[in-house]
């Protein structure tokens, strides 16, 4: 029963939405936008789950004093002070989101200035990344070293400038080459999804129930 | 015809002026009643909308229509058009505004109609010098249609494709022979966990960074549940931290079955499967952060990822774990192969739950999959030639063979 249930709603549903891929009429071409506002509405709620989830983790290493603790205290201080001053800013400006409240203050010159630092890290890791990826050692690796500087150069004006080669052959190993093995693994991989969905609507895929 | 909007504009108007505006506009073939000038400051005329269509939204549940309208003779002035309003009238109404488009659009979805309720629809074109309305449109009606008919290839390929999968997958249930090649990053699954085990360290499964409505992360999912049972067996210590409080949870639920599974409930801790949160970075940075304390020995990066992909698998080699990643994502893939030990490519990923498993049923599913995409390898080659042939016969496209390749191509738009 704990599993005939789950099995019998996924694919009740599954069915629903394909057929509402094809047919448009009422009730079926509604259907997907009114699952859409169930989900939000089922996710809304699970956000507690994922903060009770965070509070009791955090707190649990306070409380042992396990390694790093302070930061599990950073954690949890900036949650409560967030969800204070969120309130207040509601009482105070009618809404958290009004420019001149404070949560927006700690949105603007907390929360992006971290995104944008982490972001940031990207370009020192992809040049690490491209030493090792495009270090000449077999065939391969240096068809993909060759294609990569021509690619780099002919994107950027001094490519140009040197040759006009290198803008063309860019162009033409983006346009050819590299999107036919694209496409090549985006039809593979839709039909992998399609297949999987499959199996999750017969039933034949379980290893997502419990 | 010459229709005249708004009631207070003309009440003021003397008799004799309607007359001779009448007869202006007569003389000069105007089609339509403008309120300013609108080729004022010389030059040609400014274009206004012109020849309105309505009809009913293709493939709609009802309740829309979709306006269309083309520009008189632009003469390079069509830059100084400000936009258009869109007036709806049904017989017995008064035209009223419905909508704004800006001046770059030629079309406008009302999507505010009574289905078998007629509507006009006039057009009026907004300039620096006043605004023009052009002739009503035809009237239309809107109505619900039972089958989108651009869908039908699309239903023709999926109806082959699922008749291909469950073809195999009662071959399989009868105990047929199929071969499935070699998946090196589902083979390195077993020794990632062994040589976690080996050096007492920990294992990491990333899960991805989507919602659990996305596939790859559902993929991800059923990979955790074999990566878990694995983990249980060798009583290895398992750590999933999720972006999303749903995944967490239904993370949870296969991890803690795994547990069960192997005999060993005892042992699954429910806060190694923890929440993080919903921010991309902040999630990005939290789990570099558990990769750097804790040093895990095997890494699996599996789901739906984006600009984080690097920024993770760097981290992790790094620190010098064996990494196994998979994504449909075709941006992310190069990134996890240049710092990654293996890496599962698009449909990998989602053959991964049928691979380990080796379940005949489930394996059927896969040959089936093959299959579909020989049959539409095929396909593409045979319409390449033709398309080819047939272009290089008429340039025009007006060649039989064109025109089927012209049909092919359409049911994969």
């Amino acid at each position: 029963m704990k599993r005939t249930v789950p099995l019998i709603i996924t694919f009740l549903t599954g069915t629903f939405l394909v057929v509402s891929f094809f047919v448009p009429h009422s009730p079926f071409g509604e259907l997907e936008q009114r699952l859409l506002i169930w989900f939000a509405i089922v996710a809304g709620f699970t956000m507690l789950l994922g903060v009770d989830s965070l509070i009791r983790a955090h707190v649990r290493k306070v409380a042992r004093a396990q390694g790093g603790w302070g930061h599990s205290a950073a954690l949890l201080v900036g949650l409560v002070a967030t969800v204070v001053v969120g309130i207040l800013g509601r009482v105070q400006y009618g809404s958290p989101f009004h420019i001149q409240s404070p949560f927006m203050f700690i949105y603007t010159y907390t929360i992006v200035p971290l995104q944008a630092t982490m972001f940031a890290l990207l370009a020192f890791f992809i040049a690490s990344a491209s030493y090792r990826a495009f270090r000449a050692r077999n065939w391969v690796a240096t068809l993909l070293l060759v294609s990569a500087v021509i690619v780099m150069l002919g994107r950027i004006p001094i490519g140009a400038a040197i040759s006009p080669f290198f803008p063309w052959a860019q162009e033409w190993i983006m346009e050819f080459p590299q999107l036919a093995a694209k496409r090549g693994i985006q039809i593979g991989a839709a039909l992998g999804a399609v297949s999987m969905s499959l199996r999750i609507i017969l039933g034949i895929e379980r290893s997502y129930l419990s | 015809m010459v229709r005249f909007f708004g009631a207070d504009r003309t009440a003021r108007v003397h008799p004799l002026t309607v007359v001779l505006i009448l007869g202006v506009l007569t003389l000069s073939g105007g089609d339509a009643f403008a309120q300013g000038d609108p080729s004022a400051e010389g030059g040609p005329p400014l274009p206004i909308a012109c020849a309105v269509s309505a009809e009913d939204a293709p493939e709609d549940g009802g309740g829309s229509i979709l306006v269309t309208w083309e520009l008189t003779d632009p003469g390079g002035r069509e830059d100084e058009i400000l936009g258009f309003d869109v007036l709806r009238y049904a017989p017995g109404e008064e035209p009223a505004s419905i909508g704004e488009v800006p001046a770059t659009d030629t079309e406008y979805t009302d999507s505010n109609t009574e289905d078998g309720t007629s509507y006009q629809y006039v057009v009026r074109t907004r300039t620096p010098f006043g605004h023009t309305d052009s002739e009503p449109s035809p009237a239309a009606v809107s109505s619900a249609q039972w089958f989108a008919k651009s869908r039908l290839g699309v239903l023709v390929i999926a109806a082959l494709f699922c008749g291909a999968v469950l073809f195999y997958i009662q071959r399989a249930k009868k105990g047929g022979e199929l071969f499935i090649r070699e998946i090196p990053g589902l083979e390195a699954v077993d020794d990632a966990v062994g040589r976690a085990t080996e050096m007492g360290r920990p294992v990491l499964f990333v899960p991805g960074i989507e919602l659990v409505t996305e596939v790859g992360t559902l993929a991800a999912l059923t990979i955790l549940g074999h990566v878990a049972k694995r983990v249980a067996r060798h009583g290895t210590p398992l750590h999933v931290p999720c972006a999303d409080p749903i995944v967490m949870a239904t993370a949870q639920e296969i991890v803690k079955a795994s547990y069960a599974e192997v005999g060993r409930p005892d042992e699954y801790d429910p806060s190694r499967v923890a929440y993080l949160t919903y921010d991309q970075f902040g999630y990005t940075a939290g789990v570099n952060g558990m990769m750097l304390r804790d040093r895990p020995e095997a890494v699996f990066l599996i789901g739906t990822f984006y600009a984080e992909s690097l920024i993770l698998a760097e981290t992790g080699h790094s620190i010098g774990a064996i990494q196994i990643a998979g994504t449909k994502e075709t941006s992310q893939l190069p990134f996890f192969v240049a710092a990654c030990d293996y890496t599962l490519i698009g449909e990998e990923l989602f053959a991964a739950s049928s691979y380990l498993s080796r379940e005949p049923v489930m394996l059927g599913s896969l040959k089936g999959q093959d299959l579909t995409k020989l049959w539409i390898v095929y396909v593409i080659i045979l319409a390449v030639v033709v398309g080819t042939v047939g272009y290089m016969v008429s340039a025009d496209g007006g060649s039989a063979l064109t025109k089927i390749f012209e049909f092919v191509k359409s049911w994969f738009n």
